[in-house]
């Protein structure tokens, strides 16, 4: 049988899968790809709760996440193209520009 | 009535902001005669408080506001006038204010003139709420307020380099200051201790409340209460073994001499006695202790008189004997006669200071009554004063000094301790020796100052005349003596001589009158007709023992200061500078050593930021991860 | 029997989809795993019962979402492989290994608030979109509310960001800044 923690042990694996591609990635679209591998990964963790706990708060806090999540795509792709257009680069190497 | 109380009260406190409005600008003679006009008012409204309670007999008893209000402790800044309080404000103001007309002519070269007075008027109105207080708090700050008075006035010449002991034996004005106000700080944290009992076993500071109190307290408590207070008592009043700061006192301008180590403040532990008389009447232990050591201190202060060189140094050695009486009086449960005492050696000993001032000044500051002599002809004036004083000082009758004096001699024998009373005579032919030794040292012989090239000359006339009045009381205060008695036993207990004593009153007198009389033919022998050094007696081990105060000092500086001083430094050494100071050094050292190293991390891309954000996200996981598994 | 399938189908499927997204060098394939990624997370919240949501999903993540990052990609020059220097693998595996690890663990560990009182109970027999429905438009009406306004803002800055100097190309001439320039090479041409 599926228990919880089976739920809970594959959204762990897919947000430090997200988490990895934090770590490594220096492309800043592809950094947005792991953002939404790891948000993805808590949704399917709150989903799980609120089916065991049989209580509709987890799935309303998934749906403020899509929320959320949808408008950082919005802003987030807005300025990539105005620091595309500023660099040319999406590098974050390349945007490293405060030096401390 | 509270009106005249606060004039009393506030106008030394007036003249001395006013003096300090010009204490770094040059000398002006105005201030020293606004100063001394204040304190002539203060006196003025002390003495009609004075009439006001001795004819009415009623204590004037105002609060001025709450002062300390916390809890259950109450503490008003209130303020009593009854016979004890009035008499000591008669006297203080009195003799400060001679003492201030006194420093106008005294200090007239000085640059510090107006910082002078300003500190001088703040000492007189830290004595006047000392003995004003209607509490013990109040009488704690102004014991405080004369003990840093007397500090910054010892110390007033700081300027002066510090001497080896033997070139001088108090070192400097500044290092006399400092020993005054240690070693009363050491007694006073025995007030503050008997304060304490009293305050934890009544639950009130109030005279009238704590002296309801005593007599259903245990007799331990009251007897450590006693002793505490005394102890407070011997730092201000210089008692053993902690006198050693009087005579290095003599480092101040003379006028503070007079007024502050010979008049007034060093008669606050008397003070204290007799104002908390209820409370050692109740302890008879304690008060036969204070009795003994006054008697010692009298005779062991005279002994070193004796042989003394300096003029200052001498008449401090004999107010420290004088003190020694009065606590003897006190102890033995006569304390009208102690403050009869306090009151006549007030006027007669700052008439000698104020004389042995004028010696000074005649003298370019020569001390040594080795190299004087003969300054009768240029001093005549100087030489009836302190003449005056001596034989009030020696006992001489019909002099203040004969009368109280001869009082406590009395009360030694009417107590039936036989020896405190023959110590006491002795002491009596000692005092009377001594100080004629010094008038004749001073005064008459050979003329041993021409061989220094110094030329005396009298003091200005006006000091002279601001001077008279003490001379006149120090003749005439004795013969006050019955209504005094009659005036302050309303409040203090009254002390009669048994039917015994009483019948051979004039044996006794008689006894004391031929010590002293011989004291003082003894020194007209020796020294009238000019100095004649006796090399062998100089040399013999007792004189040294005499003229190095004991060795005293000395003692001091190498068990107590010395070893103190070596802790000290290996504490600063060992445990500041190698734990406290390495422990904070240390952690400033770790902060600058860790924001250097991780100010790398500040590359300025994103990423690496992202990395340490990860690294610390996964630390707290891990934490979590603990804690949860540890907490089960 | 059929959910234990399915949930150990779509797992591994999700987890070798959003490796791909992680790992991948093309932009191209990444995109495509991970919209194939969240149309089997939808998956699981169809499993769980939470039908809306899965919906939700769908329309938001794989329809809209995706779609905006497929606009975005023509920006940008999506065919070609990005080159980009890596963290260091040593440090990614194992931070990444590290929390997975620990989660893992955490996870795995006997769940002890059997307790847990429900403060928004499902209702047998009724349907997930009604319940839903009712909860989000009574209790958390405030939030909803807010976030629709959140969406409304996120939506007038990504025009406005993206939307400037839009007659410029990106991806040609960086160089040439100016509008008369390039109104006069227009000319010149």
């Amino acid at each position: 049988m599926i228990g919880l923690s089976h739920y809970l042990i594959v959204s762990a694996i897919l947000f430090s899968i997200g988490l990895m591609g934090v770590l490594r990635r220096r492309n800043l679209l592809m950094l947005f790809f792991a953002t939404e591998v790891m948000l993805n990964a808590v949704n399917i963790a709150f989903a799980a709760i609120s089916h065991y706990y049989n209580d509709l708060t987890g799935q309303m806090f998934a749906f403020f996440i899509i929320a959320i999540a949808a408008s950082e795509v919005a802003v987030g792709l807005g300025i990539l193209i105005v620091l595309y257009k500023k660099h040319g680069s999406l590098d974050l190497d390349d945007l490293a520009t405060m030096r401390g | 009535m509270e009106g005249l109380v606060y004039i009393a009260l506030f106008a030394p406190f007036a003249s001395s902001l006013f003096a300090a409005l010009f204490g770094m600008s040059e000398r002006k003679i105005f201030v020293g005669v606004v100063a001394s006009v204040l304190l002539a008012i203060s006196f003025v409204a002390s003495a009609m408080l004075a009439f006001y309670v001795y004819g009415t007999g009623h204590a004037v008893h105002v609060t001025m506001m709450d002062w300390i209000n916390a809890g259950d402790l109450r503490i008003p800044f209130g303020f009593v006038v009854d016979q004890v309080s009035v008499t000591m404000m008669t006297v203080v103001t009195l003799v400060s204010t001679i003492v201030h007309i006194y420093s106008i002519g005294y200090m007239d070269h000085d640059k510090s003139f107006n910082r002078f007075f300003s500190y001088l008027s703040a000492f007189v109105f830290s004595m006047m709420v000392l003995v004003m207080s209607d509490n013990f708090a109040g009488l704690f700050i102004g014991w405080e307020g004369v003990g840093v008075c007397s500090w910054l006035l010892v110390g007033f010449w700081y300027h002066k380099p510090d001497v080896s002991r033997e070139e001088n034996p108090s070192i400097s004005p500044s290092w006399a200051a400092n020993e005054a106000f240690i070693m009363n700080r050491i007694a006073d944290l025995g007030m503050l201790i008997g304060l304490f009992i009293l305050y934890w076993n009544v639950g009130s500071l109030q005279y009238d409340e704590v002296f309801a109190a005593v007599p259903f307290l245990d007799g331990t408590v009251l007897n450590a209460a006693a002793l505490a207070l005394f102890i407070g008592a011997m730092g201000k009043s210089a008692q053993f073994p902690l006198h050693t700061w009087l005579t290095d006192a003599m480092e101040g301008p003379t006028p503070v001499s007079a007024l502050i180590h010979a008049a007034t403040m060093v008669t606050a532990g008397v003070f204290l006695v007799i104002r908390a008389n209820p409370l050692f009447s109740l302890t008879p232990e304690v008060s036969y202790f204070i009795a003994a050591l006054g008697t010692f201190v009298a005779f062991f202060a005279a002994s070193m008189a004796l042989v003394n060189r300096d003029l200052k140094r001498i008449i401090a050695f004999s107010t420290l004997s004088q003190l020694g009486y009065m606590f003897a009086a006190a102890g033995l449960g006569a304390y009208w006669i102690a403050l009869f005492h306090l009151a006549a050696h007030a006027f007669f000993k700052a008439l000698l200071f104020l004389g042995a001032g004028n010696v000074m000044h005649a003298m370019h500051d020569e001390l040594d009554i080795f190299k004087m002599g003969g300054l009768k002809k240029v001093m005549k004036w100087t030489y009836l004063y302190m003449g005056i004083a001596s034989l009030a000082l020696a006992g001489i009758p019909f002099f203040a000094g004969f009368f109280s004096k001869d009082a406590i001699i009395e009360t030694a024998w009417n107590e039936g301790t036989i020896v405190l009373w023959a110590i006491l005579v002795v002491t009596a032919g000692m005092t009377a020796f001594y100080s004629f030794r010094q008038v004749f040292l001073t005064f008459e012989g050979d003329e041993r100052y021409k061989q220094y090239g110094i030329h005396p000359h009298e003091m200005y006339r006006y000091v002279l005349i601001a001077m008279s009045p003490l001379a006149v009381l120090a003749v005439v205060a004795g013969f006050g003596m019955e209504g005094f008695e009659h005036f302050v036993t309303k409040l203090l207990p009254d002390y009669h001589m048994s039917e015994h004593t009483h019948h051979i009153a004039w044996i006794l007198g008689l006894v004391v009158l031929v010590f002293a009389v011989g004291g003082i033919a003894l020194a007209y022998k020796k020294y009238y007709h000019g100095l004649k050094r006796d090399e062998k007696l100089e040399n013999s081990w007792y004189y040294k023992l005499l003229a190095n105060q004991y060795y005293i000092p000395v003692l001091y500086e190498e068990f107590i200061s010395k070893p103190y001083a070596m802790i000290s430094d290996a504490m600063w050494n060992k445990v500041d500078m190698k734990i406290v100071d390495a422990t904070v050094d240390g952690i400033a050292k770790f902060l600058y050593k860790t924001g250097d190293e991780t100010r790398k991390m500040q590359t300025g891309n994103l990423s690496n930021y992202l990395n340490w954000m990860a690294v610390g996200a996964v630390l707290f996981l891990v934490v979590a991860a603990i804690s949860a598994a540890a907490i089960g | 029997m059929y959910e234990a399938i399915a949930f150990y189908l779509f797992s591994a499927l999700t987890i070798g989809l959003f490796l791909i997204t992680v790992m991948s060098k093309n932009v191209l394939y990444a995109m495509t795993s991970l919209a194939a990624g969240m149309v089997l997370i939808s998956g699981f919240f169809f499993i769980l019962g939470a039908d809306f949501l899965g919906v939700v999903q769908l329309i938001v993540y794989v329809g809209a979402v995706m779609a905006l990052y497929s606009f975005a990609m023509m920006f940008f020059d999506a065919t070609r492989d990005i080159k980009e220097k890596n963290t260091p693998a040593s440090l990614v595996f194992l931070l990444g290994g590290l929390s997975a690890l620990v989660l893992v663990l955490m996870f795995a560990g006997p769940i002890h608030s059997e307790a847990i009182q429900a403060l928004y109970p499902m209702h047998e027999g009724v349907g997930n979109a009604q319940d839903v429905g009712i909860v989000l438009f009574t209790k958390y009406l405030v939030p909803f509310e807010v976030a629709a306004v959140m969406l409304l803002v996120a939506m007038i800055a990504g025009i406005i960001l993206a939307g400037k100097k839009m007659d410029q190309s990106l991806t040609k001439d960086t160089s040439v800044d100016d509008e008369d320039e390039i109104l006069k090479q227009k000319d010149a041409k």
